[in-house]
């Protein structure tokens, strides 16, 4: 089966100059959630926003390769055609509407959708993942704690039923009790509604625990790819990203043998 | 005391007439940043299109208004179509110095298709006056009051309660998130331009009927910008809480002290505000957007 959307080699160049994705293949299955991983300044975060068409707002603009969703290309179409289409990015950093009421938020993130009574059913299913919102949906968006606004970022994406979602980060800046249930919950909305998630994350443990597939970049193309437990026990994942070298913490010194490593990896 | 009271009511009825244009002024301000200088012209467009509408076509009066909000409206929507979208990424400066251009060719149009002289108009609000103890109140700026009123009040419902009008907010709160919703940016400035160009006609239209069709409407749509710099760039309401102002800070200056001085008086304001409080009563104090 064809995979739902899939990146061959893009390239990705900011200001006509500044060349941030060199040939990026990635794709991901109908159903499926995988995990985007690597340090900061890789390009995963212009990877989602390649496939989201937001780049063009940024003078970004995808140069070369094709991104391909459900048998269609689709870059360099305009993000909100985009989000007919089915894709919706969660932004990094949460990013409500702060002077906007809860229920107002949830209805911008119904924009694109004309059946009323569909949206009427999908607030109900926002409320009864996220109770927490449902008490406050005549609040200030802007009032809310830090998990509350990631609640409520991840239930705007759910009222636009989108077939996929492009979640950029969402445990960033959270107490860890939070990022385990709002982990919980991007797992439930895979399994119960079957929408196919792309996952960036820093926390390389927490998105290989819930993800089928995993890539890892550096320097703006994919390394190294495999499935969750493949890299979950590779050794170079487990001392670069997982933190967890067979030796313990390496001292500073051998950080020339981690350059060495990479060349050949890459 | 009647004075007073007589002054009050003309004193509120034009600046519910500024209150319209300025509310425009502010919906093209939220969804776009872009400072309009054609609100004015666009008021002056809607007094003659009713002009045109019912004393050159004689239409009823209904349909004719009807008409005017739908010229308006199209040529506003021509205006961001074809001038300002193009533009849409550019530096927000080249957008505003286009606005101030078109505000030359809208008052050149208006002047060539209907000549600089001020042209005989039958008002269509109701004549006569009401008297209420010893003032006599002219029933036709009485009743403009309400109307303002409501139709401001449709536009603050709007803004509430629709796709386009949450969208709006959305937009001016964070453009990138809001272009993440799939909410399209063009679709809502041409919603904007067509909201600005409405309530502006419709204040156009009630120009027309207290104060005459003549050239010196465009310098009333000037006083558009001293009750936003009251108000708040942003805020409806400020749109008319400083149109009620200045409208009375010019009668009462012009009723009690003298008529030069309530030329003057709107910019003095203006002047006052900018050093004092320069986001306006109700306006966003503008620290985000770095």
């Amino acid at each position: 089966m064809d995979p739902l959307l899939k990146l061959n080699n893009i390239e990705v160049l900011y200001d006509d100059v500044i060349l941030v994705l060199r040939g990026l293949s990635l794709e991901v299955g109908n159903g499926r959630i995988a995990a985007l991983l690597g340090s900061n300044g890789a390009g995963k975060t212009t990877t989602l926003k390649a496939i989201s068409g937001l780049l063009h707002v940024e003078d970004g603009e995808v140069t070369d390769g094709t991104i391909v969703f459900d048998g269609e290309e689709i870059q360099g179409v305009d993000a909100h055609r985009i989000v007919e289409k089915g894709i919706f990015q969660v932004l990094e950093g949460r990013r409500v509407f702060e002077h906007l009421t809860v229920r107002e938020n949830l209805a911008a993130g119904a924009y694109t959708r004309r059946d009323r009574r569909g949206t009427d059913a999908d607030l109900e299913k926002v409320f009864h993942y996220f109770p927490a919102l449902a008490e406050r949906r005549r609040q200030t968006a802007g009032h809310l704690s830090g998990g509350e606004q990631q609640m409520l970022a991840l239930g705007r994406a759910l009222m636009a039923s989108p077939r996929m979602m492009l979640l950029d980060e969402p445990s960033l800046g959270l107490a860890p009790i939070l990022v385990e249930s709002i982990f919980e919950i991007i797992q439930r909305i895979n399994r119960d509604e079957g929408t196919t998630i792309l996952l960036v994350e820093q926390n390389a443990r927490l998105a290989l625990s819930v993800a089928d597939f995993g890539y890892v970049m550096e320097g703006g193309r994919v390394v190294m790819e495999g499935t969750a437990d493949e890299l979950r026990t590779n050794e170079d994942v487990k001392e670069f990203y997982l933190g967890l070298g067979d030796a313990g913490r390496r001292s500073y010194r051998d950080v020339k043998h981690y350059r060495r490593r990479k060349r050949w990896l890459s | 005391m009647d004075v007073f009271l007589q002054l009050t009511v003309s004193g509120l009825s034009t600046g519910m007439v500024y209150a319209l244009a300025a509310a425009g002024f502010v919906v093209i301000y939220k969804a776009s940043d872009v400072i309009n200088f054609t609100q004015g012209d666009l008021l002056l467009l809607g007094t003659y299109l009713i002009f045109f509408a019912v004393s050159q076509t004689g239409l009823p009066w209904s349909l004719g208004v009807l008409v005017t909000v739908l010229l308006a409206v199209a040529v506003a929507l021509a205006i961001e179509r074809l001038v300002l979208r193009p533009l849409i990424g550019e530096p927000i400066i080249s957008m505003i110095m286009v606005t101030i251009g078109l505000s030359s060719v809208l008052r050149g149009l208006v002047n060539a298709i209907w000549g600089p002289a001020p042209r005989a108009f039958e008002s269509f609000l109701p004549s006569g006056d009401i008297v209420i103890g010893p003032a006599v109140l002219s029933t036709g700026r009485l009743l403009s009051i309400p109307i303002a009123l409501a139709v401001l009040a449709a536009l603050a419902l709007f803004f509430r309660h629709t796709r386009d009008g949450i969208a709006m907010r959305a937009i001016a709160d964070d453009q990138q998130a809001a272009l993440s919703m799939g909410i399209s940016i063009s679709r809502v400035f041409g919603v904007a331009w067509a909201l600005a160009a409405a309530s502006a006609a419709i204040g156009g239209i009630m120009l027309g009927n207290i104060v005459g069709v003549s050239p010196n409407v465009a310098s009333i749509g000037l006083r558009v910008f001293p009750v936003v710099i009251l108000g708040g760039l942003d805020s409806i309401r400020g749109a008319v809480i400083g149109g009620a102002i200045i409208g009375l800070l010019e009668v009462y200056t012009g009723g009690y002290v003298g008529h030069g001085l309530s030329l003057v008086v709107p910019y003095v304001v203006l002047i006052l505000v900018l050093m004092v409080r320069p986001y306006g009563l109700f306006g966003k104090e503008i620290i985000e957007r770095v």
